[in-house]
């Protein structure tokens, strides 16, 4: 049985960009295995893990979401002295990328560094500027010919970086947008082994939230859930940034308030937060949210959603930080929010 | 490895102590008499054959790097660059902060907040901290404090055809080449000189040249690389894999046409390939130590290294050797009295 930490680390230094998620398949279904009673994956590359729920005469489906993939690089060009020009995956800011170490997942995988100009030869100009993709390149130490044998266009190039501790309960890596939000399901899963629950259980790791939530939409038309939730990454609070836009790290899920959002679910949320002394924020977003919840909500005849914010900060850089309590917060409230959903009080909270 | 422990050692500008605790670890029982001066410089000296002139060799222990200027209400440190960093490589990168390596990583804001016209402009240095994990000022004063020195966290690693990528390559290249020669080289009489502080001006080597007071220098170093596709070849300083570059002129020295001269000769005689460095940007301790006392004559030879400056600096193993036997043909040349 695997750590949560462990698992965080493995999937955090594994490589998933947007559509190459595949690679990720092995480390989640041998986790998740020892819990779910079905494994399987979409033609996309969902991965749904399905826990039956006790005496659930009425079928109720709730499917909990976390994405697998992570924003990445791809290959475009290998240039004559054999570095590679590249393109994003995803939204990354080209600033954060500059002097970083990468892994470019050709035939094999190989290690590589994103160069920088030496600032003895900047002109004063420069050193304001960002940096464009267009101008950078990645040196693999090859000479051309050996690079095209081993790389070809449209091959995924990831950032390489370890997943390491910090201080308390903090870590800090790439990706853990959203692979913390996959380290909680691991959690909730873990949880509701123990408590009673009616509901049947779809644990979706989904493809392509980062290139705009696809492998959402897939999942929850073949789930058809009567309740769908969103577990993903919220802004973490730096002092640079709006209080109002961010949530604090370590003081629990942030639970989504908006269109998005289905009120009386939401409402319920709350309660079970309160009933069982978990922390969590309101985190507002009035139109969709950039999470899967997005997807599920207008999926088929509708679906009502849930979306559960782990704090992080740096986002969408390779030194994301969350805060380990925070995970295991937001897979306690998810357990017992589950487990709190009876086919005696469904229809009652779906009711506006 | 040697050169794995020198680059993942922390040594920024002013704390060179954990790079010349490994390096007297190494040559000691191999070199006859070694120092430690006052500003910290590392002066060992090899007794062997009585030579006409005095030799000296030298590298810089030091390296860029940051010091913590600040540590906010939230727990965040707030840092100054130590030596010539370009502040746009330090955004989304692992440091090690302190004597006791505190882990912690400098974030930046996310994309998703940003205003499109932010993303044209570099983070500047006030935008930028230091997060360790802790949420206030207190929790962070009992690990770190005002004045720790912060090194890039950044391991050494070998990738591609021989090349190595670490931080620190300038210039503990320089030192490992030097370290080397102080354990092989036999019956050669020469200073082996290694410096601190040559990131923030040339500090140490000023001293270190009025000690040993020499007649004739190389200095050993890690060089500026850019071979980059698309830049005309004139503007390209040095490419890796063609061998050690020889200096010809930099914003400290002109170096000494005689002896530049000689030391081409002396790679030509031994195939071995070299490379002029074709940029006047920069400058070592050469600047100081061919002007201290009555004057000396100095050379620069260096092993090129792409992103120099940065945690992922890169260079060539094969550059390493083919620098290392030309410093082994010049010692023998200088053996026979012919330098």
């Amino acid at each position: 049985m695997l750590e949560v930490k462990e698992f965080l680390k493995i999937l955090s230094e594994g490589s998933s960009i947007s559509g190459h998620e595949f690679r990720l398949n092995d480390i989640i279904i041998s986790t998740f295995s020892d819990y779910a009673d079905h494994i399987s994956t979409d033609s996309l590359g969902n991965l749904i893990a399905v826990k039956k729920g006790k005496n659930n005469s009425s079928n109720i489906k709730i499917m909990v979401a976390a994405h697998m993939d992570e924003i990445g690089l791809m290959v475009k060009d290998i240039e004559d002295n054999g570095f590679i020009r590249f393109t994003s995956v995803g939204g990354i800011d080209p600033r954060t990328i500059v002097g970083q170490e990468v892994i470019v997942h050709g035939s094999e995988d190989l290690f590589g560094v994103i160069g920088s100009k030496p600032p003895h030869l900047q002109e004063e100009s420069e050193v304001n500027k960002a940096i464009k993709i267009d101008d950078m390149f990645i040196d693999i130490g090859y000479p051309k010919e050996l690079v095209e044998k081993l790389v070809k266009v449209g091959d995924p190039i990831t950032i390489n970086r370890e997943f390491k501790a910090l201080q308390g309960s903090r870590f800090t890596g790439k990706a853990l947008d959203d692979k913390a939000g996959i380290a909680a399901l691991l959690e909730c899963i873990k949880e509701l082994s123990h408590i009673n629950h009616e509901s049947d259980v779809y644990f979706v790791a989904t493809v392509q939230e980062e290139v705009g939530t696809r492998g959402a939409f897939t999942s929850t038309y073949k789930i058809n859930p009567n309740i769908g939730i969103a577990i993903d990454v919220g802004f973490g609070s730096t002092p640079e940034l709006p209080k109002s836009a961010t949530i604090d790290l370590g003081k629990g899920p942030g639970i989504t308030i908006g269109g998005n959002i289905h009120p009386g679910l939401r409402e319920k949320l709350v309660e079970v937060a309160k009933e069982y002394n978990i922390p969590f924020q309101i985190e507002v977003s009035p139109g969709p949210t950039g999470t899967d919840a997005r997807a599920m909500q207008i999926t088929r005849e509708g679906v009502p959603a849930l979306c559960l914010s782990i704090p992080l900060r740096y986002m969408h850089t390779s030194v994301e930080v969350v805060d380990m309590k925070d995970v295991k917060n937001t897979a306690k409230l998810l357990a017992f929010f589950i487990a709190s959903i009876t086919s005696e009080n469904l229809e009652g909270l779906l009711c506006y | 490895m040697l050169l794995k422990r020198l680059t993942e050692a922390s040594g920024v500008s002013g704390n060179e102590k954990e790079v010349r605790q490994i390096i007297l670890e190494e040559i000691r029982g191999f070199v006859d008499h070694v120092s430690i001066d006052r500003l910290g410089n590392l002066i060992a000296y090899k007794e062997g054959k009585k030579a006409s002139k005095k030799l000296m060799i030298t590298a810089h222990m030091d390296e860029v790097g940051l010091m913590i200027t600040h540590i906010e209400d939230s727990g965040l440190l707030k840092f100054i660059p130590v030596g010539g960093i370009d502040k746009r490589i330090l955004v989304s990168k692992p440091v090690l902060v302190g004597k006791n390596k505190v882990f912690g990583v400098i974030g930046a804001k996310p994309i998703h907040l940003q205003k499109r016209e932010e993303w044209k402009k570099a983070l500047d240095l006030d935008q930028l901290y230091i997060d360790i994990g802790v949420d206030s000022k207190e929790e962070a004063e009992k690990l770190v404090n005002v004045g720790d020195y912060v090194a890039f966290y950044s391991k050494y690693m070998e990738f591609g055809d021989n090349l190595v990528k670490a931080k620190a390559l300038d210039n503990r290249v320089g030192c490992s080449l030097l370290v080397e020669l102080l354990k092989e080289v036999k019956d050669i009489s020469f200073y082996g000189v290694f410096t601190v502080m040559e990131e923030v001006g040339l500090i140490g080597a000023g001293p270190a040249a009025y000690s040993v007071n020499p007649d004739i220098s190389i200095i050993l170093e890690g060089t500026l690389c850019y071979d980059v596709p698309k830049l005309d070849e004139h503007l390209i300083p040095t490419y890796i894999n063609k061998g050690p570059a020889i200096s010809l002129m930099d914003r400290t020295t002109l170096f000494d046409m005689d002896f530049r001269k000689k030391i081409v000769g002396i790679a030509e005689k031994n195939n071995i390939p070299y490379q002029y460095r074709k940029t006047t940007m920069g400058g070592n301790d050469s600047g100081k130590i061919h002007t201290t006392k009555e004057g000396s004559i100095t050379a620069t030879i260096s092993v090129p290294c792409r992103n120099i400056h940065s945690p992922t600096s890169v260079m060539s193993k094969k550059d390493y050797e083919n620098t290392y036997k030309l410093l082994k043909a010049i010692l023998s040349e200088y053996e026979k009295g012919e330098l």
